[in-house]
């Protein structure tokens, strides 16, 4: 029934597809994602109550619960059609009707109209084996910010359940081209993490690469090629003005913003097109020169303490990572296996760190353990690449092919549970995870 | 000015007309050739208090016919095959003859691995050929490079026969 939420995506469309042929190749794992697969938890999320003067509730709210809870991959949401009750409040909630679904948890929850455009959204989740409520919630909605409640509400249910902060409430940067050949168009795009409320941010006849949030979620650094130079632009969101902050003769490429949100890092060809990293502090424009390595060094990112810098550099023959103290020093190499590994993205608590891994001639993600210093492929394209991790650090988004088009999948850092996000009509690349919204 | 580019064209014709992956160079020398920033991009706020998001306009590109000359690289490599010796040879004297003809130099990659590092491979490609058009007489204020990675490929299958043709660098006249 999990299909059945779906079509109300206007254009990208959330498909969950569980991995087993993938990953074979380790055998060991097998068994466990067959286990991981058959311990979705099964849940029942209750339609809401509504009570107001508008024709109809502004949203299915239960819908959107039901999606989210499910394209984690670790629920089950049961079929309306299966449920003994339909209760709106807890009072009314016969925990019997529930065990005998085999229902660990419940969801119930109602809208009420307080305004023209005001509502009250309030819901209650209740573990149906100790018949006690584990969280209950209110809290107000307009019309606009509908869908942010639901996921917000989602996201309180996910952690109470797991005891993993939820990301159902944040949001994707990412670009895509649309048209032929040389007569393309490249769109910045910043949709929910689930695909919808689609918004362009940017659009151009050139390339668009390379998209970075700001620790606040109110910026976007990018890489854009109008007028045959690569230059780094700082976008505000809100208001869609911008900021030209690195437009040297050579290569612009490859921002991040530090955890205060204060600098880039950045890379930089000059005129003789010899890649280093620099870090430029937005404010006053200073830029220091991190890396001074004849070789490509490039694809900088911070790490969680704001001290270090992860790039990528082919300074020993192939690309490998290595990371360098913010005020510079020898860089140390971090990746060992394999002759190609690049584009490093630690996780937000700094215990894994996402590359692009040539596996047997294919490039896939990897996830490297910092402490035990094992690589696991958790992707199982040709052509993956630019994965970025979720703020709860459990799981990633990175792009893939899909035919001739690249597309977006998600897939937790285990590796167990896997989803796509699929284009209908545009080739989707270069995704990028938002920070925790603050709400 | 227009006489200096028939002759280039005529000459390149003559000398390269055995070389048939390389069009013929038909400089381009539009005063816009190079200078389409500003007008082609348009950016979007939003939330509540945004703008509506804007729509695309632009100049018109350059297409493959007005293309300058190609140069095509082996996997993973970035030196320069013997055979472009005397094609670069030919380019660097137009521009020693030339001091107020500019080249921008656009390097390629094909689209295997990851992005930013592939706009690295790119521009060494760039510098190969800009390194050659230096020793042989042209000037370091009349060249420019850039790089495009795998953003802007030329053919646009996933197999090795587009990737032969994406490992490149275009030169491309402005003045």
């Amino acid at each position: 029934m999990r299909k059945s939420f779906m079509p109300f995506a206007p254009r990208l469309i959330a498909i969950l597809i569980l991995s087993l042929s993938g990953l074979a190749a380790r055998a060991e794992l097998v068994i466990e994602i067959t286990k991981g697969v058959g311990q979705r938890t099964p849940v029942a999320i209750v339609p809401f109550g509504w009570e107001g003067s508008d024709a109809g509730a502004p949203l299915d709210v239960a819908r959107v619960i039901a999606a989210d809870l499910e394209r984690s991959g670790r629920f089950d949401a049961i079929d309306e059609k299966d449920m003994l009750q339909k209760p709106t409040t807890g009072v009314e909630v016969d925990f019997d009707d529930w065990a005998i679904l085999g229902v660990e948890a419940v969801v119930v929850g109602k809208l009420t109209q307080t305004g023209d455009n005001a509502y009250s959204l309030q819901f209650q989740l209740f573990d149906v084996f100790k018949r006690q409520q584990l969280v209950g919630y209110r809290m107000p909605a307009s019309r606009g910010t509908m869908r942010i409640a639901a996921h917000r509400a989602a996201d309180m249910i996910y952690e109470k359940l797991t005891g993993i902060p939820g990301v159902f409430g944040t949001q994707v940067a990412y670009v895509t081209s649309k048209g032929q050949d040389r007569d393309k168009t490249y769109t910045l795009v910043v949709s929910d993490a689930d695909g919808e409320n689609e918004n362009t941010i940017m659009e151009s006849r050139d390339p668009i690469m390379s998209p970075a949030w700001s620790p606040d979620s109110r910026r976007l650094a990018y890489v854009s090629f109008e007028g045959n130079q690569s230059s780094i632009f700082v976008q505000t969101l809100r208001t869609g003005n911008r900021v030209k902050v690195s437009s040297l003769p050579g290569i612009n490429g490859s921002p991040a913003f530090s955890p205060d949100g204060r600098k880039l890092v950045l890379t930089l060809g000059g005129v003789d097109g010899n890649l280093d990293i620099h870090i430029l502090d937005l404010s006053t424009r200073e830029l220091t020169r991190l890396t001074t390595n004849r070789s490509i060094d490039t694809e900088g990112s911070w790490s969680p303490d704001g001290r270090q810098i992860y790039f990528t550099s082919d300074r020993s023959g192939g690309p490998q990572i290595y990371r360098i103290g913010i005020n510079g020093g020898d860089p140390e190499r971090i990746t060992f296996e394999g002759s190609y590994n690049a584009r490093p993205r630690l996780s937000p608590d700094g215990s894994k760190l996402a590359l692009v891994h040539l596996d047997r001639g294919n490039y896939r993600i990897g996830v490297l353990d910092m402490a035990r210093k094992e690589l696991l492929i958790v992707s199982t394209g040709n052509q993956d690449e630019s994965p970025s991790f979720a703020p709860n650090s459990d799981s990633l988004i990175y792009a893939t092919r899909q035919g001739r088009n690249g597309v977006l999948e998600t897939v937790s850092a285990d590796g167990l549970v896997r989803s796509r996000l699929a284009s209908g009509q545009s080739d989707v690349r270069e995704p990028v995870w938002s920070p925790f919204p603050r709400y | 000015m227009k006489i200096s580019n028939w002759v280039l064209a005529a000459f390149l014709a003559l000398g390269l007309a055995a070389c048939s992956k390389n069009t013929i160079p038909d400089p381009d020398t539009t005063s816009d050739g190079s200078m389409v920033g500003g007008n082609d991009a348009s950016t979007g706020g939003y939330g509540s208090d945004g703008m509506g998001a804007g729509e695309s306009f632009g100049d018109e590109m350059a297409t493959d016919d007005e293309m300058a000359m190609v140069i095509y690289f082996d996997f993973d490599e970035s030196e320069l095959r013997p055979e472009y010796t005397d094609l670069l040879a030919r380019h660097a004297t137009h521009l020693a003859n030339n001091p107020r003809v500019n080249a921008r130099l656009e390097g390629h990659a094909d689209e295997r691995g990851s992005r930013e590092y592939n706009i690295g491979l790119g521009e060494r490609r760039s510098q190969t050929v800009r390194r050659m058009l230096l020793i042989q007489g042209a000037s370091a204020n009349q060249i420019s490079t850039v790089s495009f990675g795998e953003e802007r490929p030329a053919a646009f299958g996933s197999d090795e026969e587009s990737y032969t043709l994406n490992r490149r660098v275009e030169i491309k006249y402005t003045q």
